[in-house]
């Protein structure tokens, strides 16, 4: 492969360092009225009555829509791919604006006016008067004998209880001889913080809604919207400009189907709707809090023979992805150390907090921190090495997951842990940092992972891609899925390029995706698209070149099984002499007298398979004990993602992912006014995003494996370098202290309390 | 509504504006001037994407009001490329180093970096990690984006020794 596995600039960066790229907010026209959404001040109750008068008075109000205004219709947001099987249909508990409260911020009434001000002001003179319930901030308190229904439909508040057993845990823990290893492990509520708030701007044009917003799923929003409003598919079109980030809170309905009724309300002129960074904050996503109960038992050598896990994942106020994260991390914890009996049981949780949703590696790390600290303690508590503990455990080579039945198609684990231990020198230090009784202590620590690529078995994998030859010999590519920061475009651009024997600078991607003419993808999630939309780009290269073949084959008489492109050159194969150039032959096929055609080609792909990417992560820390602080003074990631498409890009998908990794190990978590039910840190101050100052630097290394199912020996990149750090850091804090902390953030607070009680802060 | 005329140079062209007395310096730069590299993440002085030059000072100009401006010199980052769309050399850095991802926080970034590459003290890692942790990236980890502004601070210190200028 020529292109493949080289590091290229991405094909955006010119656009986004010359402020060229245009997004959602750049795209509004200087005409559109604002809309401003009413949040209520109460985290559970129901809206009896509201008062307008004020509110209609602000100058420039054009209409004001409450929840007693929109249609009666409940629809699901989840932007998962929709099933035609009922029991596998996500679950609808909403309405565009919400008359019975489930959170605090929950969506009650908005305001379009001519102008921000004005809007604003509107929202401010609004008067509600409301019945409220207790607000049920906690899993303990939401699942108690008693506790009110937030949902009628969920009496007991359980949106999903699941469970599993492979083999028999009882049986299995009747083996004589081993230790019994039990842990709890809980992780926080945290937030996505793509820079780019949420928000999208909503007209009509040709009888059609149009939407353009910062979405990472332009084709499910179609669908959601067309659910809430109750009208078709192709009544909607749903544009998506660049975005900036999106990290899973984008694979969701946010400002969408509102913003869709209120340009219908004012006549199809143009809405905006943009949240504020507080808005952003409390009433898009967030990620799932969880709590563990992990029992091991392990044998003298150190193998597993049973164990179990119960989970409980705090939902929030309404479904959106539900219980698919918590099944995710439970099956997680199966996949990661397949080895004797294995008994789960997982519970997804209404509360009356922000609603939880997608977020980059989708449960895994959740279940990432509590397994891997659970590994250590086994450790601990057995005196076994920590790595030799992992590697006879984990997942090897031709492991098939018994109910998905998903395989290990490729693996490049243990490698990866070997080169990250030579790069720490962990064993080494380990055992130097083990018996250390200064105020300022070093440690070490580390965490492997296995990840799922795409959807499949779960859900639908389907995706499409179209080329159209230009006349110079160029093309246009453009997919269904879509680029959200990630690097998509340049790689399915080098994919283009590198099966159609053709130079990048041929190849233009078209960003924007727009359902009226993008070809059909579920979008950005998962880390499937270099999987499996990249499939679809290698098909629709395939049948392109063809097509340029049979062309070629037809000017110079020649058979087309002879002729091959290279360097954007029709050539003999095996023999490389230039025949005539690609641009001639488009020349020719559009301009012949005689046999003119359009030269294009689109497929698609119905991906029914799916793979495991693996990676690791070591870290070095620094505690002081009488600051309660941790300093990270090393840390490497290395990963097994198949073979990489574009080094450039793969590393820059690490480095973000262990800085997000890195918040949420030390600082990330989102706090509430425990009477309330109120977010207290809804912004950037106050909510502890990494700043450059922050971060160590970071280390990102890579074990190559050519996958076979992945379309260029690929696999997932995109979300798992989150995945290990927190648990890394976790564990150089045992290491350094002998402390076991089992929750995050490991911030000052909390290792006060954990140092207060392990007696060290004398 | 009080409006007032609110005269500036933006990159290096003298414009006069007439705006709303309450509007930011983004949204007068964004709304009248059309530079839409000004980015909003926050609008209160927080994320950084709306950084811009102010008689060369970085300022978050989402925070900072139009009628401030008054006999300022501008500079946003439509400004660091020239007429015939030729790049500088941290925008092109901020491309080689794979220092962009989304790019939402790019133009901010890049023009919180130009008082450090123009210095003439060397910054180390640590201190340019100082001056930019007023921009926030949630995408790259910030790795690349100190490399691109390291190596372009290394390379202008550099050409100004080979010219003999200070
Ligand atoms: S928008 Fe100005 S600092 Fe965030
Ligand atoms: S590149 Fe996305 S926020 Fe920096």
């Amino acid at each position: 492969m020529e292109i493949i596995g080289t590091a290229l600039n991405r094909v955006d960066a010119r656009d986004k360092v010359t402020g060229m790229a245009k997004y959602t907010g750049d795209l509004v026209g200087p005409h559109a009225l604002i809309a401003k959404v009413l949040h209520s001040t109460f985290a559970n109750g129901l809206v009896t009555s509201f008062d307008l008068s004020e509110a209609w008075k602000v100058p420039g109000v054009v209409d004001i829509v409450t929840c007693f205004d929109v249609p009666d219709i409940q629809f699901p947001t989840a932007g998962h791919p929709w099933s035609t099987d009922k029991k596998h249909q996500d679950i609808a508990d909403r309405k565009l604006l919400n008359t019975r409260v489930r959170f605090y911020g929950d969506d009650i009434a908005a305001v379009v006016a001519e102008n921000e001000i004005a809007a604003t002001e509107a929202v401010r003179k609004i008067k509600v008067s409301y019945e409220e319930y207790q607000p049920l901030l906690t899993i303990e308190a939401a699942m108690q004998a008693g506790a009110g229904a937030i949902h009628d439909e969920r009496p007991g508040n359980v949106v999903v209880r699941s469970s599993y057993e492979i083999g028999s845990f009882e049986d299995a823990i009747k083996e004589p001889g081993l230790i019994r290893i039990e842990g709890d492990y809980e992780t926080p509520i945290v937030q996505h913080c793509h820079i780019e708030k949420a928000l999208s701007f909503a007209y009509m044009e040709a009888g059609k809604i149009v939407i353009v917003s910062a979405t990472q799923i332009p084709h499910i929003i179609r669908r959601i919207c067309s659910q809430a409003l109750g009208i078709g598919f192709g009544d909607l079109r749903i544009i998506k400009p660049y975005i900036g980030g999106g990290f899973g809170n984008r694979q969701d309905a946010l400002t969408e189907p509102l913003n869709a009724f209120l340009t219908m309300r004012v006549g199809g002129r143009p809405v905006k709707l943009e949240y504020t960074r507080e808005e952003t904050f409390c009433c898009t996503r967030v990620r799932h809090a969880m709590k563990f109960h992990i029992v091991s038992y392990v044998r003298a050598d150190g193998t597993f023979a049973a164990r179990s896990i119960v989970a409980y994942s705090n939902q929030g106020a309404y479904a959106s992805h539900a219980h698919a994260l918590v099944a995710n991390a439970v099956n997680g914890f199966r996949m990661m150390y397949p080895q004797g009996a294995i008994k789960s049981e997982a519970y997804t949780v209404y509360t009356n907090l922000p609603t939880a949703g997608a977020m980059r590696a989708y449960g895994i790390p959740q279940i990432g921190f509590a397994l891997e600290s659970h590994v250590d303690d086994i450790a601990r508590a057995t005196g076994l090495d920590t790595i030799d503990l992992r590697t006879r455990n984990m997942m090897k080579l031709g492991y098939v997951d018994p109910p998905t039945s998903i395989t290990c198609h490729s693996t490049g684990l243990a490698e990866c842990i070997q080169k990250g231990e030579a790069y720490l020198k962990y064993r080494q230090k380990r055992e130097a940092y083990a018996a250390q009784t200064g105020l300022v202590r070093k440690g070490v620590g580390m965490a492997i992972f296995c990840y799922k690529t795409g959807v499949y078995p779960i859900s639908l994998e389907t995706s499409a891609c179209r080329m159209v030859l230009n006349q110079d010999g160029s093309l246009q590519l453009q997919m269904g899925a879509t680029e959200i920061g990630q690097g998509a475009d340049t790689v399915f651009a080098m994919m283009a390029a590198e099966t159609l024997g053709m130079t990048m600078d041929k190849i233009h991607v078209m960003s924007r995706q727009d359902t009226d003419t993008t070809p059909y993808d579920t979008g950005a999630y998962a880390s499937r698209q270099t999987y499996v939309s990249g499939m679809a780009v290698k098909k629709t290269a395939e049948s392109l070149k063809s097509k340029i073949l049979d062309f070629a084959a037809f000017m110079l008489n020649k058979e087309a099984w002879d002729l091959d492109i290279k360097d954007n050159q029709i050539v003999r194969k095996n023999m490389g002499t230039p025949l005539i150039s690609v641009a001639e032959v488009a020349v020719e096929s559009c301009y012949s007298l005689t046999n003119s055609t359009h030269i294009a080609a689109e497929e698609s792909h119905h991906c029914s398979d799916n793979t495991y990417a693996f990676g690791v992560c070591f870290a070095e820390i620094e505690v002081d004990i009488p600051m309660c602080q941790i300093k990270v003074l090393d840390i490497i990631n290395v990963h097994d993602s198949g073979r990489l498409i574009n080094r450039q890009t793969a590393e820059g998908q690490v480095h973000g992912g262990m800085s997000m990794g890195l918040g949420y190990g030390l600082y990330e978590y989102l706090k509430f006014d425990p009477k309330t039910g109120r977010m207290l840190n809804d912004n950037l101050l106050d909510y502890k995003l990494m700043t450059a100052m922050d971060t160590p630097e970071l280390n990102a290394a890579f074990v190559e494996t050519d996958d076979p199912t992945g379309p260029y020996g690929n696999k997932a990149l995109g979300e798992p370098p989150v995945i290990p750090v927190a648990p890394a850091l976790r564990n150089a804090l045992l290491n350094a202290t002998g402390v076991a902390v089992n929750s995050i953030p490991l911030n000052p607070e909390k290792l006060f309390f954990a140092f207060e009680r392990a007696g060290i802060l004398s | 509504m009080t409006r007032k005329t609110v005269t500036c140079t933006i990159n290096g062209k003298r414009r006069e504006f007439s705006i709303d007395v309450r509007s930011s310096l983004s949204e007068m730069l964004r709304g009248e001037a059309s530079l839409d590299s000004i980015k909003h993440g926050c609008d209160v002085g927080e994320c950084g994407a709306c950084t811009v030059l102010i008689d060369g000072r970085p300022f978050n100009s989402c925070i900072y009001l139009a009628v401030w401006a008054e006999g300022k010199e501008i500079l946003t980052l439509e400004g660091l490329t020239d007429t015939k769309g030729t790049i500088s050399d941290i925008q092109q850095a901020f491309m080689d180093e794979g220092a962009v991802q989304c790019g939402f926080c790019t133009p901010g970034f890049i023009m919180s970096s130009i008082p450090i590459i123009t210095s003439d003290t060397p910054a180390s890692r640590e201190e340019i990690r100082k001056q930019v942790s007023g921009n926030l990236c949630r995408c790259t980890g910030y790795e690349n984006i100190v490399n691109a502004i390291e190596k372009t601070q290394k390379k202008r210190i550099e050409e100004r020794k080979g010219s003999g200028k200070k």
